[in-house]
């Protein structure tokens, strides 16, 4: 038996599951759906499995009453946009009729099938998915511990640590030196430290032109480097120096007292440190059991379903997807092909191999935008590009094209918001 | 012509009811094409449009044909019939 989609995404966009044709599942084969995480992965998702099949039940569990979204938080640390426009709340789930627990998620009972709350509620689940996006793996930078965030900000989950960048670039004196470290792969959004080089490049230019912005990287190649470096080269010439691992980049140690980074050859005192640390899945992934000895969890390309627990899904940067970059685009296509996927196997069905989507926006200044995309096919545990599509934009184009992916990015934004919280 | 033999063969292909499930990829596209009319997005809207338009268009921007800031490297990851079927399924998406 199939079901029918008609109305899927009207349904999905009014936040109302009735204009959705009677779906012809099988008796009694709607269950309880899980979903932890209520971020770009996970709140699309539980939207998504309650418009496709409108008898499930389904609870997203989400730590926080308010998401705070960390895509253009790079323009709130630079003044260009405040934190308020970063917020999203859950009304439109509830709306939607998925239940969701302002609650922690504590534990995951792979043989009891129940997850576990903050306050001890233990809830039972047919099938669970696992959105939790990313943790700072506090143990991989000797001397970044959550402390040392308070004096050098990672900014890397957006909230108090967004702000605190933003207000320490604003007491900073003219003159002054901004470094960023930005970690080997794999990370969230690998073109967004480089994204924020842009902006606070930008930034010393127009408000503290005499200031200087050290960018030390643990790898040689990064996202949409051509592009980047190019319009550093024609924007930022004198302000921003990139230095990539084999000039010495990689910063092995630091120390916050005195807000210093140590590569191998130098140590670079900055008035201003923005370390951005390795990261792993988010630690709920590794309490369900879903991560393996990398920190992240291997996934079927075409159920989500992990790897090393059955009945458990996950999706979004806690997952290892290939070719697919740690991305909020990305978080969002899965939680759809993966919703799509949970309702097949609870109906018996067998899930149907997905074609997933990528574009990640970046702003080098604004009214100067900048992409890459790609198209996705699952082989064997990972996604791979298909070949010949995808790719970034232009190398050389006119200031129009780029003030055009400027507003693009802003549209897009508001449009993978609305996919996500209704 | 070409355009509308490619869109029959898949809806003579499948059980009726396979036209309106969202075939791979289909999903994917609402990331930037805005669903709800009430998106402030340059992007267009897919929903409310032609299945032969959506089809045409993205052979246009398969091909170069089509100016594109993005579309051009999107529709180059879908076939003539995946794209059909998208297009098909878009077509179907009340407005
Ligand atoms: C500076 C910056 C800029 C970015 N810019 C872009 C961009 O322009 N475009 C783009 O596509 N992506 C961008 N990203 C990446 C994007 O933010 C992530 O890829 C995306 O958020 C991943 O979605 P997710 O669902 O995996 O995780 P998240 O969106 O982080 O959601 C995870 C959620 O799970 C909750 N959670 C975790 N553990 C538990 C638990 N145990 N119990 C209950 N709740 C829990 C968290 O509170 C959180 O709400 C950017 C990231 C950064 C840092
Ligand atoms: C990254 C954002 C993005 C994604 C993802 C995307 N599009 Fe587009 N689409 C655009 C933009 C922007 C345009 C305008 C042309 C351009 O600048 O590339 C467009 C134009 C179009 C048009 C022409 C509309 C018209 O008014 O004639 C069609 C059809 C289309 N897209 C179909 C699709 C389909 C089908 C998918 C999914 C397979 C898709 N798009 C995915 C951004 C996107």
């Amino acid at each position: 038996m199939r079901i029918t989609r008609r109305g899927l995404l009207a349904s999905a966009a009014a936040g109302a599951a009735t204009s959705i044709a009677a779906p012809a599942l099988a008796q009694g084969a709607a269950g309880r759906v899980i979903v932890i995480g209520g971020g770009f992965g996970g709140a699309a998702c539980a939207r998504f499995l309650k418009a496709l099949d409108p008898r499930l039940d389904v609870t997203l569990i989400e730590a926080n009453p308010t998401f705070i979204s960390c895509p253009f938080s790079n323009e709130v640390i630079v003044g260009l946009r405040e934190l308020k426009e970063q917020e999203f709340g859950y009304d439109g789930l509830r709306k939607a009729g998925v239940k969701v627990a302002i609650q922690s998620a504590t534990g995951v009972d792979a043989a009891a099938r129940s997850v576990t709350l903050g306050d001890g509620t233990k809830l039972p689940y047919d099938r669970l998915v696992l959105s939790p996006g990313v943790d700072i793996n506090w143990t991989g930078l000797p001397g970044y511990t959550q402390a040392a965030a308070e004096r050098m900000p990672h900014a890397w989950k957006a909230g108090a640590q967004t702000l605190l960048l933003r207000r320490q670039l604003e007491a900073m004196h003219d003159g002054g030196t901004v470094v960023i470290s930005a970690p080997a792969n794999p990370f969230r959004c690998p073109p967004g430290p480089y994204e924020r080089a842009s902006l606070i490049a930008w930034y010393l230019k127009t408000k503290k032109p005499k200031s200087k912005l050290i960018v030390l990287d643990a790898k040689d190649a990064f996202s949409k480097q051509r592009l980047f470096q190019n319009a550093w080269k024609a924007l930022y010439p004198d302000i921003l120096e990139w230095v990539s691992l084999s000039s010495g980049g990689k910063v092995n140690a630091v120390e916050p007292d005195s807000l210093t980074l140590v590569t191998d050859f130098n140590r670079f005192k900055a008035d201003v440190a923005n370390v951005i640390p390795p990261q792993k899945a988010g630690e709920i992934a590794a309490l369900a059991g879903v991560t393996d000895r990398s920190g992240w969890c291997p996934i079927d390309p075409v159920s989500f379903e992990s790897k090393l627990q059955p009945g458990m899904h996950v999706i979004g940067d806690a997952a290892v997807m290939g070719a697919m970059p740690k991305s909020a685009f990305a978080a969002n296509a899965q939680a759809k092909a993966c919703a799509d996927a949970v309702v097949r196997l609870l109906a018996g069905d067998k899930p149907i191999e997905p074609r997933l989507i990528n574009t990640c926006y970046s702003i080098v200044q604004p009214d100067y935008g900048i992409s890459v995309a790609g198209v996705y096919r699952p082989q064997k545990d990972l996604f791979v590009d298909i070949e010949g599509a995808g790719g970034v934009s232009p190398i050389e184009a006119p200031a129009t094209t780029r003030a055009m992916e400027a507003q693009l990015a802003h549209g897009w934004y508001k449009t993978i918001t609305s996919e996500t919280f209704g | 012509m070409k355009l509308i033999a490619a869109t029959f063969a898949i809806l003579l292909a499948a059980p009726a009811a396979w036209a309106l499930e969202a075939p791979p990829g289909a999903m994917a596209c609402s990331g930037c094409h805005a669903t709800s009319a009430s998106v402030d997005t340059p992007a267009p809207r897919l929903v409310g449009m032609k299945a032969d338009d959506i089809l045409a268009a993205m052979l246009a921007f398969r091909a170069g044909a089509r100016p594109a800031t993005v579309m051009d490297r999107i529709a180059k990851g879908f076939t003539e019939s995946e794209a059909a079927a998208i297009a098909q399924w878009y077509a179907t998406q009340p407005n």
